[in-house]
């Protein structure tokens, strides 16, 4: 379509690229930033807003209250950890379902999505039966910090696993192959060769497993208890602010929240960006 | 004798692939393994590599038994068909790879890569990624990337085979004195009849998972073993009993040449500098082709619908049109 148009118009000698638009790509720029401005942009400056309102002290009172920074201690804490286990597992499970053959190897594709597809409290409903009170496991994580962990891992799972494996998929193992040629041992060859080629995709589910577990709700209030300095999150302490009539904390917790995962989006950024060049 | 293959067999569930192949190459040759797609050379190239294990035999390079040894143990260089560049890493850290393996200084890997991307007019390239070359250049880089650990032998599996037509030729021309140049033991693996002419030694002919013939491309193209191998290395017609190249074929407008087939010509194409010419014969056979120069067409005075009368020019490698019959 732009091709069209670029016939029928004499050749700009110098491009500005405010006016460089199609009619078209003008109307998706439009609806796009319509669309994001609607869902994301607004209700996020809000929050903001609504933190700011009590200036700098409001937001630091709310946040280093001590019950709150405790659930933020946690969240954050259990995010980073999960985040790692899953960058490490993810992996191994998405290097057994490409390079693998096995039977019942279909099944595990096929369950690999469930935490996905669940609902998030019929999710706490199972981890709840089988770590719960009368676990056939002897494990009893309720009421426990652990049991954010717990549910955590199991809402993330997915993550790193289906951004890594399209990419693994499309690795051409002749690259392996020269590497081995040239006395690369396999050790050397995955840290070299693979790892870069596999980090920005490790990186991308890395970032969307930490974003998903600092929000999580759902799978982890039937098994937590909740309990003030032991396993409450930040998103229930959300939620009690707000069945308190205090917005102006809910927003400063929510505006730190999304402070973190922005810095840790960033970091990932550049981290992804040093081993994909270093080789 | 720098590479000794006896008795190698690989087989992929019921497709035998190579077939108790006994093969010696000398060193210091350029070899070129020929063959149509799917016979065996690419299998038999990745064996003597060692990314590929024999079901029986062995594979002696320079006096060392490695049928046992793997591919990091072979000092072989490998270079692929689609150049298998590491894409993260710059040009220079592509050649340097081998080296840095091999724990060298960080002055002797310099020195090297740079001596070897002036072997291969890589210089100015060194630092940019693979993707910024041309698929000519990548190969270029491949190359020296496979040269950098000083390999006993350098394999290449269809080397130029992802490539255009005309640097294609160019890297074949180059290919041959870098040869010359270097010195390395090097087989290569082609489907293309002319690539092994132009550049090769000595060319094994290899189809379905055998040796077919083993020879300088003089030999095999004067003296082919047998109708595969004819057939292979150029177009092949038959005139009465007999099979002929098509540029082999005496053309008699005149009745009166001993022994001559009878025919019509049904069809003239005009190719460049070349006329081919399709001649109907008498019974059944299938039309014979005969390829000769425009001004010989035109001297002839040649038309579709010409009577003509065809022989074997002589001198001209012949066989006869039965298989297993002995090059004349």
């Amino acid at each position: 379509m732009s091709v069209q148009i670029e016939e029928v118009r004499p050749a700009p000698t110098r491009r500005t690229p405010t006016h460089d638009l199609t009619r078209t790509s003008g109307i998706g720029l439009g609806v796009t930033m319509t669309w994001f401005s609607l869902l994301v942009l607004i209700p996020l400056a809000a929050v903001v807003t609504t933190a700011a309102a009590g200036g700098w002290g409001g937001f630091w009172r709310a946040v280093s209250n001590d019950q709150t920074a405790a659930a933020i201690r946690l969240t954050v804490t259990a995010a980073f950890g999960v985040t790692a286990v899953n960058v490490v597992i993810g992996t191994v499970i998405a290097w057994v379902l490409v390079r693998d053959r096995f039977p019942g190897k279909g099944m595990l594709e096929l369950v690999i999505d469930i935490p996905f597809a669940l609902p998030t409290i019929v999710a706490g409903l199972v981890l709840a039966s089988l770590y719960g009170n009368d676990s056939p496991l002897g494990l009893n994580l309720v009421n426990s910090g652990w049991s954010v962990y717990l549910a955590f891992l199991f809402v993330t799972l997915p993550f790193v696993v289906r951004t890594v494996q399209p990419v693994l998929e499309e690795l051409d193992q002749e690259i392996e192959e020269a590497a081995a040629s040239l006395g690369a041992s396999r050790f050397t060859t995955f840290r070299r060769i693979i790892l870069p080629a596999l980090t920005p995709a490790i990186a991308a589910g890395a970032a969307l497993s930490f974003a998903r577990a600092m929000g999580e709700y759902g799978s982890l209030v039937l098994l937590s208890g909740n309990l003030p300095f032991t396993s409450e999150v930040t998103s229930v302490r959300i939620l009690s602010a707000i069945e308190n009539d205090n917005r102006a904390t809910a927003a400063a917790i929510a505006t730190l929240l999304l402070l973190i995962s922005l810095l840790v989006i960033v970091v990932l950024d550049v981290i992804q960006r040093r081993v994909a060049s270093r080789g | 004798m720098s590479i000794d293959v006896s008795g190698v067999s690989k087989r992929y569930g019921d497709f035998v692939a190579l077939d108790n192949i006994n093969l010696t190459l000398p060193t210091g040759q350029l070899t070129a393994l020929l063959g149509p797609s799917g016979g065996g050379k690419t299998t038999l190239l990745r064996i003597i590599a060692g990314l590929e294990t024999p079901d029986g035999g062995s594979v002696v390079i320079e006096g060392n038994d490695a049928t046992r040894l793997p591919v990091q143990k072979r000092n072989v260089g490998f270079v692929f068909q689609h150049y298998a560049a590491f894409k993260h890493l710059s040009v220079a850290r592509n050649v340097a790879f081998g080296l840095e393996i091999r724990k060298r200084s960080k002055a002797d890997v310099k020195a090297k890569v740079e001596e070897l991307l002036a072997l291969v007019h890589l210089s100015q390239f060194a630092d940019r990624l693979p993707s910024q070359l041309s698929g000519g250049q990548r190969q270029r880089m491949a190359l020296a990337r496979a040269l950098a650990i000083e390999p006993t032998v350098l394999l290449l599996d269809e080397p130029f085979g992802a490539l255009d037509a005309k640097v294609r030729k160019e890297l074949r021309d180059w290919l041959r004195r870098l040869h010359d140049e270097v010195h390395v033991t090097t087989v290569f693996v082609t489907h293309d009849q002319e690539e092994a002419l132009e550049v090769a030694d000595e060319i094994v002919v290899i189809n379905e998972g055998r040796v077919e013939q083993v020879g300088t491309p003089d030999q095999l193209y004067d003296q082919p073993a047998n109708d595969f191998v004819m057939g292979f290395l150029g177009e092949v017609t038959t005139v009465g009993d007999v099979r002929v190249r098509p540029h082999d074929v005496e053309v008699a407008v005149a009745p009166g040449v001993p022994g001559a087939v009878t025919g019509t010509v049904r069809r003239m194409l005009r190719i460049g500098f070349e006329v081919r010419i399709s001649v109907a014969t008498e019974g059944d056979a299938p039309d014979v082709t005969v390829v000769m120069t425009r001004t010989h067409a035109r001297q002839l005075e040649l038309a579709e619908g010409t009577r003509v009368w065809l022989t074997p020019a002589a001198g001209a490698t012949t066989m006869a049109a039965a298989r297993d019959a002995v090059p004349a």
